[in-house]
C-alpha cells in the first residue's frame, strides 16, 4: 500500500485507543458502507483544555493511524487550538499518506470537530469557528436514511 | 521473534513457480532462444517445444491439440473470448450472458461491449454464490450470442454447475466461454465433458510462470482473431510465442497433474480445518461461498465490526499473507462486487479475508493462522465503534456522509 513507516508505527501502536466515561463530548463520523468509521470521545477540563482525549476507529490502517496522530495533536491543547488541527496538518505529522487514503484524514479532523461540536452543545456555548459536522451521528439517530 | 515467520495463504493471487518448472524453462532462454518461426534447426526446436506443450495441456484437458492458443495471460483469454467473439456472430445478434460474480477481466470487457452497443444480462447468484440454472434458462433469446459463467470463482471459491449451464446454452444454440483460470489444475477440467465452446486459463495460478496463459476454443467456433500479426496460433494470435512461458506452463500443469489427488486432498483437509476453526473460535463470523461446492484450497471469511485491510496488515505483521475484499484494500470506494452480489452488506463485505491455501501449507501453519486471527479480530474489535456499539446494545452506526 506503500505507507510511511510513521503511519505503520501508529497503526500497530495506536496511542489514545480507547473510551472515556461521561465525556465532555463524543463525536462519530465516517459511514460504514465506504468502511471508515471514526469515533472521538474528549474530556474538557473547566478551563477549556483537552485533558484527554479518546478514539475508536473501523477502517483502514490509514484510518488507525490519523485516529491516533489527531488525538496526539489535540491532546493538552485550548478548545480553540484543538479546532485548528487540520487533516493536512495530521497528513504532515504521518508523514504523508498514499493519494487514496487522504480522505482518511479527513475524516480524523472532522471526528475532532465532531465531538467539539457535542461539547458545545452539551454546555450550551458558542465555540468561534465551529459550524455543525454534517456528518456526525447521534445514538438515537434513526438509521437508514440516507446513504 | 528471531525467525520472521512467513506463511503464504494468497495462492489464488499467484503462485510460487516450482523448481521443476524453472528447470524446465530456463534452456529456452539461454540455449534454444531461436523464434519459432525461423526455418533453421535452432527456430524448429522452439517450435517443436511449443508443439509438445500445447500436445500436453490439450491432453490434460482432454481437448484437441490445435484447439489450444497460446495467450499472455487470462486477462487477454477472457477478453478474447468475449470481445472477437461477439464482433464475429454480432450478425445473429447483439446479447451476452454473463453472471453477477465474474472476475474483472470478464466485468471489464462486457462493459466496454455495452458501450458498443451489446447488450449485456448479468446472472444473479445466491446466497452461496450459486447460479440457478433456470435463469440462464430463462435470460436466452433469439439475439443472445454468447454465455460466459466462471468456473470457479476467484474470491470466494464458489464453483458453478458449468455442464448443466452449457448444456442450456446449447440447446438454445449459444456459444458458452468458461473463464477456468482459478478452476485448471486445482479441479478436474474436461473439455468434453464439460462441453464448452472456450475456456480460459493462466499459469501462474498453478505454479507455472506469470504472463502466459491460454484460451481454448473449440474447433468451428468462428472467432475473429485478437492481436493482428504474423501468422503464430494458426493467424489467429500473432506475437513471437513466449516459448520459455509455453513450456514452463505445460511443466507446471503436468507436475500439477501428476500429483493431483494427493494434492487436492491435502488441501481440503487443511481448508475444512481452518474453515472449523474459525468458525467454531471466532465470533460474528461468516463464511462466504458454498461450503463443500468450492476450490479446494479457498476459504472467505467475513469478520464482523473489523475492516478488512486493517486485518490484512495486522496478520502481514504476524507473518500471514492474505487477501481481502475490502475497497480500502482495493483502492476503490466499494467493498467487492462478488460480496455484495451474494448479500452481504457493505460494512460486513469490508470486513472479508481470503486465504487461498497451497501444496506447501501444513497444519502447522493453518494452526498458526487461526491463533494469529483470533488475537488481530479480538484486537481490531476492541478499536471499533461497530462493535463498541454492538456490545452497549446500541443501534448499528450507519452514518450519513
Amino acid at each position: 500500500m506503500g505507507y510511511s513507516d510513521k503511519v505503520m508505527e501508529h497503526f500497530t501502536n495506536p496511542r489514545n485507543m480507547g473510551e472515556i466515561d461521561n465525556p465532555s463530548g463524543v463525536g462519530t463520523v465516517g459511514n460504514a458502507q465506504c468502511g471508515d468509521i471514526m469515533r472521538v470521545y474528549l474530556d474538557i477540563d473547566d478551563g477549556g483544555v483537552v485533558r484527554d482525549v479518546k478514539f475508536k476507529t473501523f477502517g483502514c490502517a490509514a484510518a488507525v493511524a490519523t485516529s491516533s496522530m489527531a488525538t496526539e495533536l489535540v491532546k493538552g491543547k485550548s478548545v480553540q487550538d484543538a479546532l485548528k488541527v487540520t487533516n493536512a496538518a495530521v497528513c504532515e505529522a504521518l508523514d504523508g499518506l498514499p493519494p487514496v487514503k487522504v480522505h482518511c484524514s479527513l475524516l480524523a479532523e472532522e471526528a475532532i470537530h465532531a465531538a467539539l461540536w457535542d461539547y458545545a452543545e452539551k454546555n450550551n456555548i458558542v465555540i468561534e469557528g465551529l459550524s455543525k459536522p454534517k456528518s456526525d451521528i447521534h445514538e438515537d439517530e434513526e438509521e437508514g436514511e440516507e446513504y | 521473534m528471531s525467525e520472521r515467520k512467513q506463511i503464504y495463504l494468497d495462492n489464488a493471487a499467484t503462485t510460487a513457480v516450482w523448481p521443476e518448472v524453472v528447470e524446465a524453462m530456463l534452456p529456452y532462454f539461454t540455449e534454444q532462444y531461436g523464434n519459432p518461426s525461423s526455418l533453421y534447426f535452432f527456430g524448429q526446436n522452439a517450435k517443436n517445444a511449443i508443439s509438445d506443450a500445447r500436445a500436453r495441456i490439450a491432453k490434460h484437458l482432454n481437448a484437441t491439440t490445435q484447439d489450444i492458443y497460446f495467450t499472455a495471460c487470462g486477462t487477454e483469454s477472457d477478453n478474447w473470448a468475449l470481445k472477437a467473439t461477439a464482433d464475429a456472430y454480432q450478425s445473429k445478434g447483439r446479447h451476452i450472458i454473463t453472471s453477477a460474480i465474474e472476475h474483472h477481466a470478464i466485468v471489464h470487457s462486457t462493459e466496454w461491449l455495452a458501450q458498443q452497443g451489446y447488450e449485456i444480462t448479468y446472472l444473479p447468484v445466491d446466497a452461496d454464490g450459486l447460479i440457478d440454472p433456470a435463469t440462464l434458462e430463462a435470460a436466452i433469446r433469439p439475439d443472445t450470442i454468447l454465455v460466459s459463467i466462471i468456473c470457479a470463482n476467484n474470491e470466494i471459491g464458489t464453483l458453478q454447475p458449468i455442464r448443466e449451464l452449457a448444456a442450456i446454452a446449447h440447446a438454445h444454440g449459444v456459444l458458452f466461454h468458461t473463464d477456468a483460470v482459478q478452476a485448471v489444475a486445482h479441479l478436474p477440467i474436461d473439455v468434453v465433458d464439460l462441453d464448452v465452446d472456450m475456456l480460459s486459463g493462466s499459469a501462474h495460478k498453478f505454479h507455472g510462470p506469470k504472463g502466459v496463459g491460454f484460451l481454448y476454443i473449440r474447433k468451428g467456433v468462428r472467432t475473429r482473431s485478437f492481436l493482428h500479426g504474423g501468422a503464430q496460433e494458426r493467424k489467429r494470435r500473432a506475437g513471437t510465442e513466449n516459448v520459455p512461458g509455453i513450456v514452463g506452463m505445460a511443466a507446471a500443469l503436468d507436475a500439477c497433474m501428476a500429483r493431483f489427488d494427493q494434492r487436492v486432498a491435502h488441501e481440503v483437509v487443511l481448508r475444512d480445518h481452518l474453515i472449523d476453526r474459525v468458525l467454531a473460535e471466532v465470533e460474528h463470523v461468516r463464511l462466504n461461498g458454498h461450503r463443500t461446492l468450492r476450490l479446494p484450497n479457498n476459504v472467505n471469511i467475513s469478520f464482523e465490526f473489523v475492516e478488512g485491510e486493517s486485518l490484512l496488515l495486522s496478520l502481514e505483521q504476524q507473518g500471514v499473507l492474505a487477501s481481502s475484499g475490502s475497497a480500502c484494500a482495493s483502492g476503490s470506494l466499494d467493498p467487492s462486487h462478488v460480496l455484495l452480489a451474494i448479500g452481504l452488506p457493505h460494512e460486513i463485505a469490508h470486513g472479508s479475508l481470503r486465504l487461498t491455501l497451497g501444496e506447501e501449507t501444513t497444519i502447522e501453519d493453518i494452526d498458526y493462522t487461526v491463533e494469529a486471527i483470533k488475537q488481530v479480530v479480538e484486537q481490531l474489535r476492541k478499536m471499533s465503534p461497530l462493535f463498541e456499539d454492538f456490545v452497549a446494545g446500541r443501534k448499528a452506526v450507519h452514518a450519513v456522509k
